[in-house]
Formats: C-alpha cells, structure tokens, sequence
C-alpha cells in the first residue's frame, strides 16, 4: 500500500520541494537556500531548501551534527541565517504561533505543571483564571488532566515530557517544531508517547518538524521524511511515506513499515557514505 | 494522547515496589517460622531504626557539648582558677542574668545594625546583580569595585569610614554592610545567569520582555543561590558589625555587644566578656538557623538542596 517516492538529493544546489512534493494546502514555511556559519566557522547547513506544507508530517533525519537542530532553531527564529531567508507564505508568525519542544522536558522547577504549561500564555500577558480552560484541555490531550498541581520532579521522565508538548500546544501553534523529543526515553515509553503523538496528529493535522535521528521513528511518524548529510549540513535527500493513517502497532509490524525503514536507512547510509568519500574528510 | 496505568504512577510504584521488596528480601533470609512475624515487623523495625537516627542526631551532639562545659567547671572548681582569668560556665551563667540589663541593650544595638546591614546588603547585593546581568558592560565597569570592598579588611578600613562618617551608627552599618554585600552579590549574580539556555530560548521564543525574563526565569533559578548567599551574608553581617564596632569602641563610643567585651576587659570583668562572647555566638548561630529553615522552606518543593532522596 505504502508506496516510496524519492527525491534524489542535489546538494550543490538544494532540494527543490516546492516543486516534487507540493502539497495542495500550501506550504506553512519554506527554507530558502539558508546556509548558518557559527562564530567559530563551522559551516553547520549549506544551501538548505525546505518546503513545509500545511498538516504535513514531516522528520528531519540525520546523524548527530547534520545541522537538523540549527535548521529547526532557525525555523523558530532563535537562530539567524548567515544566507537565505525563511519564508511564511501566511505572514510572519506571531507570538504562539510556533511550538517547540525541545530535547529535555525544560519545565521550570520552581513551578507546577499548571504555571508551566501556562507560561507561554502568561508572557502573553493572559491571567490565570482566563487560561483555566485552555490549560485544563492541553493537559487532558497529553494524558496528565490529574497532574496540573504536581511538580516536575514529581513526574517521570515521559511525564515531563508530555507536560512540555502540552506547554508547546497551548497556544494552539500553527506550527510544532520538535527536537528529538523522545531521544533521552525509554524505549517502551518512547513508543507509547510515539503513539500518542501520532494519534493527536491524526485527530487534528496539526503542522509538524519533528527532528530524530531515529529510522524507526521517522518513518512510524512522519509523512515525509528529509534526510541531511552532515559537514556541511544539508539536504541529501527526502522520502514521502504513504502509508496510510491510522498507524499503529500492526503498521509497526507490517511489511511495508519494514521496506520503508530500508529505505529510509540506505538514504541515510548513502548521506553518511558522502561525507565519509570527501577528499581529506577523515572517516 | 492516553498515559497507560503505568506510566503516571511510574515513580511512585517503583519506589514502593522496592521498598516492599526489600522488606520482603530480608524476610526471605529468615527461617520461615520467624517469616511471618519478620514480615509484620519489617516496617516497624526500620522506623525503629529511623527514629534511633534521628534521636541520636540530637543527643549525641548535646552530650558532647555537655561534657566538655562540665568538665570545664570541673577543672575551674578543682585548679581554683581565679574568675579574672577563666571563669566557670555556672559563673558566666550567674553573670548573663544578673547583667541582662546591659547586655540586652547592647545585644538589640548590635542586632539592629546587623539586620539593617544585611538588608541594605540584599537590596544593593540584589539590585546590582540584576543590574550586571541587564549588561554585560555595567558588570565590567563595576564588578572591580565590588572585589576591592571584598578583597580589603574591614578591620583596616573601618577606622578610615569612623573618621569620614559623621554618625557612628551609620558608620558601623557602612561596615557591616561592606562584608555582608559581596556573598549577595556574587551568588546572586551567579544565579541570574545559570537560568536553563533552553527555558531562555522558550523565553525568547514567546517573546518575553527583558522584565518578563528576569521575574519568571531568572529570579526564581537565581532564588537557591540568592538564599546560600544570604545564610554567609547574615553571619558575615554579625561579624561585620562587631568588628566596626571594636574600632568604633577603640575610640571610646559605642554601646554593642563588642564594646561591653572591650570595656569588661579593661575592667577585669572576665565573666561579663564571656557572657556577651556568648550572647554573640548565639545571635549568630540563630541567624544561620533562620536562614536556614528559610531556605528550606522556600525551596523545599523544588530545589535537589531541599529534597530528601532515598536510594
């Protein structure tokens, strides 16, 4: 049922995605040709071109150091470009527009799950009483409606991260930007939370960059999966996944989740191998 | 998204479940006539346990102390060492009451500079540190001049401050406050800046203000620093006064508790320096001991300082 379309990568130039995988609801953000040189000179991407279409699902994968992270903290606009410019076709995005959920769950200790997850709204200048109900409702959606007094030590580990995708939900973004949310988990509660965020997307198509350098996950999760190649960052190339929704466990034991994570890993294979080739690129 | 049973209670269940495994593990090692009584017994044994830990905690300590005030009367009674050189701890005692009067007038003179210092120290301490982390040039231009008050004595410049203050009072809270000031300042600045990068770029992110930042981030991260800083500052505070008040008395002026040490010294009245040395240790052990529980109970649902941990 799945079936595999690739995009052979074009470094040199970038990956035009407006143009193979246009989407029908218009695109949400487009990286155009972003190159980000830190202070120190590391070239961390290199000519990035990236289309993100309107509830779209898409992962970013790579190895550690590809410049995933930089080019979803640029999104977010925590980052400048050093060339290029991110493009928002629907207007620049306002305060709660973006939701970003970083590595670490990043509550602050001091203060309950209610104050945290209300924090982006209370920067926004709403007070308590008025944000009761949105609280209350990006609470229950994460599974921790019973928890809104507890503390972050209190939680585990797959708890306070829930508590930081509620956070990132609250202000209803229109955009969720993840960076390897479930990295530093457990497996078993990896695939739970795998599967909780996947069933709210299906339920309502938000918008996601869900950063990993997981195989398995980008392919269980994503719609389209852009796999970069590290030193210079970039885009190597970008595989959709049609397999239909819902997913599931049986998706996750199915024969085309299998063919798919072949795939997905030979394209990430051959983006390491290119580097590895370079000319005095040590391996 | 639906947390599975095990998930929410994890941390609470794994805890339990090894605390009843444990109990279980030493029951195990019994012989299974003792096995049911040890089971019961298990828990009741450990906070047996706990409860001899945490009385011994006390006793030991204040036996200690005890032995060594008593054998110190003993060796006064025995030896018949003259009052004017080393007085007995039932002396020194006798003395405490019998000038109370004095030395609770000099006592409330101390503690009232001590307390001002400290609090004109957390405003100046607080106020700057916020200012150095609003720029990192204000933090260059000034940071020197909080060293050098630090770095100097204050026994060597507090004849200096006498001399070019006026008021005596204003004087020895000038100097109090010197000594005080630095450990605010430093932990606090210390603090505002070990906020999380990642909450800075969430902070960033929803566009909070500078203002913003500072009251729901930075302040709060900066609240366990602030508070060791302040627990040195309250006795350094003490300390500060007293010292200004010895350079003060030097003088002939002044009436804390370190001018009646100078003055019972002058005056052979040795039990009435010991009485007011202890005044002093004790004013200062219960400023540590407020700050202290303060702390405690400011970061206890929080801080990994105030959170008893098993393992």
């Amino acid at each position: 049922m799945a079936e595999v379309k690739t995009a052979p990568g074009d470094p040199g130039a970038g990956v035009g995605g407006a143009e193979t995988l246009a989407s029908p609801n218009g695109n949400v953000v487009s990286m155009r040709h972003v190159s980000k040189r830190f202070s120190n000179g590391t070239l961390a991407l290199q000519d990035m071109s990236l289309d993100i279409a309107k509830g779209d699902f898409v992962s970013l994968l790579g190895p550690s150091g590809c410049g995933k992270s930089t080019a979803l903290r640029i999104i977010a606009g925590l980052g400048d470009t050093t060339e290029g410019q991110v493009h928002w076709p629907g207007g620049k995005p306002e305060r709660g527009d973006i939701g970003f959920v970083f590595q670490e769950p990043t509550l602050m200790p001091w203060a309950n799950v209610f104050d945290n997850v209300w924090l982006p709204r209370r920067l926004d200048g709403a007070s308590k009483s008025t944000v009761r109900t949105e609280v209350t409702e990006a609470l229950e959606m994460v599974g921790l409606g019973g928890f809104a007094q507890a503390y972050p030590r209190e939680l585990s580990g797959g708890m306070k991260m829930r508590v930081s995708i509620a956070r990132a939900l609250v202000t209803k973004p229109k955009i969720l930007l993840m960076d390897e949310p479930f990295a530093a988990l457990d497996e078993i509660t990896r695939f739970k939370l795998n599967d909780d965020l996947l069933h709210l997307w299906e339920a309502h198509h938000w918008t996601v960059v869900f950063v990993t350098h997981s195989v398995f996950e980008s392919v269980y999760l994503s719609n389209r999966i852009v796999v970069m190649a590290a030193r210079p960052g970039r885009v190597a190339q970008q595989l959709s996944n049609d397999a239909p929704h819902p997913r599931g466990e049986g998706f996750r034991t199915s024969e085309d989740y299998a063919h798919l994570c072949r795939n997905a890993s030979d394209a990430l294979h051959a983006a390491m191998d290119e580097h590895n080739n370079e000319p005095g690129v040590p391996a | 998204m639906n947390v599975s049973p095990s998930d929410p209670a994890g941390g609470a269940a794994t805890q339990r479940g090894e605390t009843l495994s444990s109990d279980a593990g030493k029951a195990g090692n019994m012989t299974s006539a003792l096995e049911e009584t040890a089971l019961k017994s298990g828990p009741d044994l450990r906070a047996a346990a706990e409860r001899r830990d945490r009385l011994l905690r006390i006793i030991l300590p204040v036996i200690i102390l005890s032995t060594a005030i008593l054998g110190w009367e003993v060796l006064v009674r025995a030896k018949e060492i003259p009052h004017y050189i080393l007085p007995a701890p039932s002396l020194i005692m006798e003395t405490l009451v019998k000038d109370w009067a004095v030395l609770a007038t000099s006592l409330i003179t101390t503690l009232q500079i001590t307390f001002a210092a400290l609090a004109v120290a957390v405003v100046g301490g607080v106020g700057l540190a916020v200012l150095f982390t609003q720029s990192k040039w204000v933090e260059i231009s000034f940071f020197p001049f909080a060293v050098i008050l630090q770095v100097t004595p204050i026994i060597a410049i507090a004849p200096l401050i006498l001399i070019y203050v006026d008021s005596i009072p204003v004087a020895l809270l000038i100097c109090a406050w010197i000594v005080a000031f630095f450990p605010i300042l430093s932990n606090t600045t210390l603090g505002l800046n070990s906020a999380d990068h990642n909450l800075r770029n969430l902070f960033q992110l929803y566009g909070a203000s500078r203002w913003q930042t500072l009251w729901h981030l930075q302040l709060p991260a900066a609240m366990p620093y602030f508070l060791g800083g302040l627990k040195i500052a309250g006795g350094l505070a003490l300390i500060g006064a007293i010292v200004a008040e010895f350079a003060a008395g030097s003088a002939g002026r002044g009436a804390g508790l370190a001018y009646r040490i100078l003055e019972s010294g002058y005056r052979l009245n040795i039990p009435r320096m010991f009485a007011a040395l202890l005044l002093i240790s004790v004013t200062g052990i219960l400023i540590f001991l407020t700050f202290s529980l303060l702390s405690h109970l400011m970061l206890r649902k929080w801080h990994e300082s105030a959170i008893k941990r098993e393992n």
